[in-house]
């Protein structure tokens, strides 16, 4: 029984003032991808939540290359990505556009890496995550970004649901579809720009799918979903920490491991529970 | 002065080198069996099963250099079974793009596993950036024999199923209720896709590969309205798109700021990004007037 | 305002169309069209696919500025968004496993356009309830909307757009995807609440078989052209042809009316193929 404990909780991983950074700044990020991730699926958006994050890795090298903060780079890029990429969309339907602005931002990032000269474990903890490498000040700055977001988010919730459940009915109350649909990437790229830093790419996409799905299975309000989707984001993140740091192995791969098992869990209990009492959520309507 | 040009534009040396002949001749294959695959995959909606195909390939490679294995086995079979994976569950639209996203992040987790694994106890480094930019410059020739009978069988089975294909790709429930079985037509679908898809990762490298399947193909279906013709022009566009990159890749290795050569994987998505934008744009001043009257009703 | 309506014994109209016509680029889509709305009118607006129906709704909900003329409401020139005016789209197109309830999606009819997330309130779900009983939906409230029929969830769309308070209440083809018993149950309800709550009904279609009996007035449109009046007086071979501008014949069998040649030829190369359509859903 120690033993597991020990395990589990091995020493140092919450004593570490290096390991106080990587829980403050994971937890700031799961709660922002959780989020995030509400909205990502119920629209529909998987595939923009992983073109931006992959995408801002080209800012990230162009950052590099000019000297500058990585933060800048990523930002300009998964940013101005998200609004070319509601531009050239159109009706809802991205996908052709989103692949060709990832393609185009990662080639520009191919680019830019060949001219600078960034490491390749640079690059690996940019795309999959790297928790022991997290500073003070980039928790700070993902903070403060990530506190905005989520200002904004809260902000547009309402709005936001509207559109993506009843667009016509929201266009005729005076909305417009389209400018709503260009806050949300922008809220996506804003994400992205400051959670690849340092969690990297595969966690931040990891974190926008996986428990906004598993949580959508299990959850009847989309309130109760969005804080759902929360809790099981700030789960997978927290027991994989731990799990990495035992280990040595890959957060990233734990998270997208865990994350994934939820969504399996909850689709298939939601399945069978279906199939056991059908339609036994509601009385017999006369229609 | 003829000369000159001549020598600006084909760097000396150009058609002289067994590299480049190589890589022009296989980007062409690539090009081709893309644009014919690309076609339905953008029609269908499954640009991002397509982009996904070819992510899964990073892992595919580390875990088919981890067992010991020749790295076209690693990418053929993540991407066959991932995509079945993916098919499977993903059935309507929204929940197609969700099962995509859920089984893209757990491969790439396990990619992320392989790779620590494969630097902590192999020795690698840089692995990932090699399978995800690729360079056609670099194509291990004792590859192409398996690449191009992939290819080939991708093709073939494009063929096999191209009418119930087309048709089930065009209106499924019409084409259910006439006895076609689209859910087996989609899983093979799958299948001539993910074989597409990896060859095509494992010539020029996962982001060209997304490039050449969904650029050229999204192209061509707004000049043409006839599928066999579409697949024609998303070849041509994707021959034309890999060859002047190659090109300017080519060319760039006297460029500044540095003379070690631009990627070819970024004017490549460059020039298929720039079309695609030109091709949107003429669209849209074209039909300005004329869109409005098929949208009225 | 006394005066008035001695001087005027019809009520103020609750909408006003004055001679609009909206075209798009040499198409005439809709070719100086009036029609009135009184309070407590149940109007269906029936013509065939393509006559400019869903143009004209657009124009109503102040989406789509008319070339010339004017749409008053309650006298004022409409503005986009008015909450005097309750909009019921066609269809709710959500998955099964979409996280949200009846009573969500009706709620955001009253505050979804504001900012910022919904505070507890125990008035707004009374609101909400007060609509859901308007529309025979409480007993499914609680249930997730996309696992709900067709015709249950066109009961929430209508009870979504009633919660502003409606003066008008517009209708986008509600009938199109229900079955026949369905779709006499929403007319049946429909017409119940213009009457309970005196509100204004335009009501579109292409069929107007299920909407006989229920409806006031007609507004038959064609070709971007419009006749107003009861069925009776609109529904008559003369009259359809000179909208249409050719023969058409109107049939009447056992209680149901058919329009026969209702439905201009395609030309051929305005043919749309089945390729078409399908890429109009890529982009």
């Amino acid at each position: 029984m120690w033993s597991v404990w020990h395990f589990l909780f091995a020493p140092g991983v919450f004593r570490d003032p290096f390991m106080l950074s990587t829980w403050e700044g994971a937890s700031i990020v799961a709660v922002l991808a959780g989020m995030i991730g509400f909205f990502v699926i119920l629209r529909g958006t998987a595939f923009a939540s992983h073109a931006l994050p992959k995408g801002g890795f080209a800012g990230a090298a162009a950052a590099a290359l000019l000297g500058i903060n990585t933060l800048w780079g990523l930002t300009v890029f998964s940013v101005s990505g998200a609004l070319a990429i509601g531009w050239l969309g159109r009706r809802g339907r991205h996908d052709v556009v989103i692949a060709l602005i990832l393609v185009f931002l990662l080639g520009s990032g191919a680019l830019f890496l060949n001219l600078s000269d960034m490491y390749a474990p640079e690059i690996y903890s940019l795309l999959f995550g790297e928790i022991l490498g997290i500073t003070p000040a980039e928790v700070r700055d993902t903070a403060i970004i990530g506190l905005v977001s989520i200002i904004i988010l809260l902000l547009v919730y309402r709005p936001l649901l509207y559109v993506s459940v009843l667009p016509e009915s929201a266009q005729a109350r005076g909305l417009s579809v389209r400018r709503m649909e260009m806050v949300f990437l922008f809220l996506v790229g804003l994400t992205s720009a400051v959670t690849v830093p340092i969690v990297g790419a595969l966690l931040t996409f990891s974190l926008m799918v996986a428990p906004a799905a598993a949580a959508s299975y299990l959850a009847k309000r989309p309130g109760m979903a969005m804080i759902l989707s929360v809790v099981i984001s700030l789960a997978s993140v927290w027991l994989s920490i731990l799990l990495s740091f035992d280990t040595g192995w890959p957060v990233g791969f734990f998270v997208a491991s865990l994350s994934a098992f939820a969504y399996f869990l909850a689709r298939f209990a939601t399945a069978r529970r279906r199939a056991i009492f059908p339609k036994a959520h509601r009385q017999p309507a006369e229609m | 002065m003829l000369n000159s040009l001549w020598h600006t534009l084909f760097a000396p040396g150009f058609f002289s080198s067994s590299a480049v002949w190589r890589a022009l001749s296989m980007s062409a294959a690539v090009a081709v069996v893309s644009g014919m695959v690309g076609v339905f995959a953008v029609v269908r909606g499954q640009s991002f099963a397509g982009h996904a195909l070819g992510d899964f390939g990073t892992t595919g490679a580390s875990g088919a250099f981890l067992a010991g294995l020749n790295a076209v086995w690693g990418f053929l079979g993540v991407g066959l079974i991932a995509g079945a994976i993916m098919d499977t569950l993903g059935k309507r639209a929204k929940e197609r793009d969700i099962a995509t996203g859920v089984v893209l992040s757990l491969i790439l987790g396990i990619g992320a596993l392989f790779l620590y694994f494969d630097t902590t106890y192999r020795n690698t480094t840089g692995a990932p950036m090699t399978i995800l930019f690729g360079s056609v410059f670099l194509v291990d020739p004792s590859l192409l024999p398996f690449v191009l009978c992939f290819d080939g069988l991708a093709v073939l089975l494009l063929f096999i199923i191209y009418r119930p294909l087309l048709f089930s790709s065009l209106n499924v429930d019409l084409a259910r209720a006439k006895g076609v079985p689209a859910r087996l037509i989609s899983i093979l679908f799958m299948s001539a896709l993910a074989m597409a898809v990896e060859q095509s990762a494992i010539v020029v490298g996962a982001l060209l590969s997304t490039a050449l399947l969904i650029g050229p193909a999204a192209i061509a279906i707004r000049f043409t309205h006839r599928p066999g013709k579409a697949m024609l022009v998303a070849s041509m566009i994707g021959i034309f798109s890999s060859w002047m990159g190659i090109l300017l890749a080519y060319d760039s290795y006297n460029w500044p700021p540095v003379n070690r050569g631009w990627p070819v994987s970024f004017f490549i998505a460059s020039i298929i990004l720039l079309l695609y934008i030109l091709s949107h744009l003429r669209l849209r001043m074209g039909t300005r007037r004329g869109k409005k009257v098929l949208q009225e009703g | 305002m006394y005066l008035r309506s001695v001087a005027n014994t019809a009520p103020d109209p609750v909408l006003t169309v004055k001679q609009v016509s909206v075209r798009f680029g040499s198409r005439r889509v809709l070719d100086n069209i009036s029609l009135e709305l009184q309070a407590g009118d149940f109007v269906g607006l029936i013509g065939p696919n393509g006559a400019g129906k869903t143009t004209l709704l657009k124009v109503i909900l102040g989406l789509q500025p008319p070339d010339a003329g004017k749409v008053e409401m309650e006298g004022k020139v409409i503005h986009r968004g008015n909450s005097r005016v309750g909009y019921v789209p066609q269809k709710i197109s959500l998955d099964p496993d979409t996280p949200m309830s009846a009573r969500d999606l009706v709620a955001l009819g009253l505050d979804g356009h504001r900012w910022g997330i919904p505070l507890p309130s125990r008035k707004r779900w009374a609101a909400v309830d007060e609509a859901l009983a308007a529309v025979d939906a409480l007993r499914y409230a609680n249930a997730p909307v996309g696992k709900l029929s067709g015709g249950e969830q066109q009961r929430l769309l209508i009870a979504q757009a009633l919660l502003t308070q409606p003066k008008l209440l517009l209708l986008d083809e509600p009938l199109s995807n229900l079955d026949i018993r369905s779709a006499h149950e929403v007319v049946r309800l429909v017409s119940r609440i213009s009457r309970e709550q005196n509100l204004a009904i335009l009501l579109v279609a292409h069929d107007m078989n299920p909407l006989l009996g229920a409806m006031d007035k007609i507004v038959y449109l064609a070709e971007g052209r419009a006749a107003m009046g009861s069925v009776d007086e609109v529904v008559q071979s003369h009259v359809l042809s000179q909208l249409y501008g050719y023969d058409v014949e109107v049939i009447r069998v056992q209680g149901r009316i058919l329009v026969v040649g209702g439905e201009a030829p395609l030309p051929v190369n305005q043919s749309i193929s089945v390729w078409d359509e399908a890429l109009t859903h890529v982009e």
